[in-house]
């Protein structure tokens, strides 16, 4: 496929774009699975919550 | 209205977020490929521009951007009305959520827009008066997070932030107008743009080119789609904020039951 | 209205008799002015083109100086919580505060604006037009300023932090401010448009200042 005199600048473009991307959800991803683990870990350790009141957020 | 609420009302229990938002985030990311692979597809293998040649390419991904970067920021705001006013316990986790990807989106948009420039202009940047309130929009973004991370205290920190938030919205506007002008023909009414008084306009057409047909719907679908991976990623960033309150939580209950146990050894 | 005076009139003396801050922000309006020919060079054509984004943008930075000490001594040793508690409403409270900063702070420095255009060779023409827009900005800069004041009376690096968020939301009274000086310089009608928006912008800031920092004061002492 040729594009024409300003490849570079194309490539270079969608390149950017989708490593930004790609690092966002990857960050996402591995953030969730961690605070799974934290959170399981937690739990297996006999952590409780004091009360169903304040599941979730503070 | 009343049943609009009720819903609302349901979204607003944590848990029961987390199930609806589980079973619904590979559909949402599902359909954010498929639309982002058709829309990139068609605009790539649409005619070249006639004028601005194979770099009209870049347009499937930075007009997209450009949209998300704004789109970010009413979301935020909305959410910081939220918080500040219906006190909606996911208002905030939403805004936490959104800050860092609108951010990303609106500096994609700058970056996107400068690599599409150079070739356009000459230079990677001109103060063009588009590209300046996109900047200006990421100082905006760039100062929500700023705020967040430097208070301790995380539900004073939602709080501030959610003011700057609308703050923010309310002077967007005017910044907007005044680096871009206004000019609505019916009232008469007619505010030049910033740069007009600095620079000659005809080094760079501002009104850009009129955009074909061929151009147009690829640039649609490309939109819809990456608006579903923003909405995607944003209901993945609310799962994990979620995630790390639960975990605090617990943090802080083991820590006062082991002060109570020491508390109760003590006195015995 | 009384109360609101009262406030006024403690915020000015105290701001008077401290003194620091006033000469501080007229000192580095002055050095930041007489740095510039510095760094770009004598050329006084250059200078008197470019004077009135220097002088404009210049005041912007000297004003953020004092901005951060707007509530932080009175929240600090409480009389704010006093003052939330008194009769006044919160909002009022802001005002006041905001107006004595724009007396003691933007006044001073919109009156020490024309001295330092002489340093950039301004065009002595300008020089009615340049108080005029300055007297006229000013209290944007002042209200907007509170928001930002009372936003990061708690954060970590306040002051640093103050100069991020508040920056970007002066871009229209700046952008205004230089096209009215410019638009009297080059004697296009272009003055009277420019000087009314940004009297407009200044006017707005007084409302939605004092409400936002207000908001923001409430969260700050629950």
């Amino acid at each position: 496929m040729d594009l024409g005199p300003h490849a570079a600048f194309i490539v270079a473009s969608y390149a950017v774009f989708t490593l930004v991307l790609v690092s966002l959800t990857a960050w996402l991803f591995y953030d969730g699975a961690r605070q799974k683990r934290l959170l399981e870990d937690l739990e297996a350790k006999g952590a409780r919550r004091r009360s169903r009141e304040t599941e979730g957020t503070k | 209205m009343m049943q609009k609420q009720s819903i609302t009302q349901k979204l607003a229990n944590p848990t029961r977020f987390m199930a609806l938002s589980g079973t619904l985030l590979p559909w949402l990311a599902g359909i954010a490929v498929i639309l982002i692979a058709y829309g990139l597809y068609r605009g790539w293998t649409a005619p070249p521009d006639y004028q601005q040649g194979e770099t009209i390419r870049i347009m499937y991904i930075h007009v997209p951007s450009a949209w998300l970067g704004m789109m970010g920021y009413a979301l935020i705001a909305v959410s910081s009305f939220g918080l500040l006013v219906f006190r909606h316990p996911l208002a905030d986790v939403s805004a936490k959520a959104a800050a860092p990807i609108g951010a990303a989106f609106t500096m994609l948009a700058l970056v996107t827009g400068s690599l599409w420039g150079k070739p356009m202009w000459g230079t990677y940047w001109v103060w063009d008066a588009r590209l300046t309130s996109v900047l200006l929009l990421f100082f905006l973004y760039l100062g929500l997070i700023a705020l967040r991370t430097s208070i301790e205290d995380e539900s004073l920190a939602s709080k501030l932030t959610a003011v700057l938030a609308l703050v923010g919205v309310v002077i967007l506007p005017f910044i907007k107008i005044s680096v871009e002008g206004l000019s609505i023909p019916w009232l008469g009414l007619e505010i030049p743009a910033w740069n007009t008084l600095h620079q000659p306009s005809s080094v760079f057409r501002t009104d850009g080119p009129k955009i074909h047909a061929s151009q147009l719907y690829p640039l649609l679908y490309s939109a819809l789609g990456f608006t579903f991976l923003f909405f995607t990623l944003h209901m993945k960033g609310m799962r994990n904020e979620i995630l790390r309150r639960r975990v605090k939580a617990l943090r802080i209950a083991e820590v006062d039951r082991a002060r109570e146990r020491e508390a109760v050894a003590a006195a015995e | 209205m009384s109360p609101f005076f009262t406030l006024l009139r403690r915020d000015i003396t105290l701001a008077l008799r401290e003194g620091g801050a006033i000469g501080t922000a007229l000192g580095f309006y002055l050095i930041v002015i007489a740095l510039l020919p510095l760094g770009l060079g004598p050329d006084l054509n250059l200078l008197s083109r470019i004077a009135p984004g220097l002088l404009w943008i210049a005041l912007l930075l000297s004003a953020l100086l004092s901005l951060g000490r707007m509530f932080e001594t009175d929240f600090e040793d409480g009389s704010l919580e006093l003052l939330a508690i008194g009769g006044m409403p919160l909002e009022l409270v802001a005002a006041a505060k905001a107006l004595a900063h724009w007396l003691t702070t933007g006044i001073p420095l919109a009156l020490l604006a024309p001295v330092l255009g002489i340093l950039l060779n301004l065009d002595i023409a300008a020089y009615g037009v340049l108080i005029a827009t300055m007297l006229a900005g000013t209290p944007a800069i002042s209200f907007i300023g509170a928001i930002g004041a009372a936003l990061t009376l708690r954060a970590r690096r306040g002051g640093l932090l103050l100069a991020l968020l508040i920056l970007p939301l002066y871009v229209p009274t700046l952008i205004y401010g230089i096209s009215a000086i410019s638009g009297a310089l080059l004697a296009t009608n272009a003055f009277w448009p420019s000087f009314l928006i940004l009297s407009a912008l200044s006017l707005g800031s007084l409302v939605l200042g004092p409400i936002a920092a207000a908001a923001a004061l409430r969260i700050q002492m629950q």
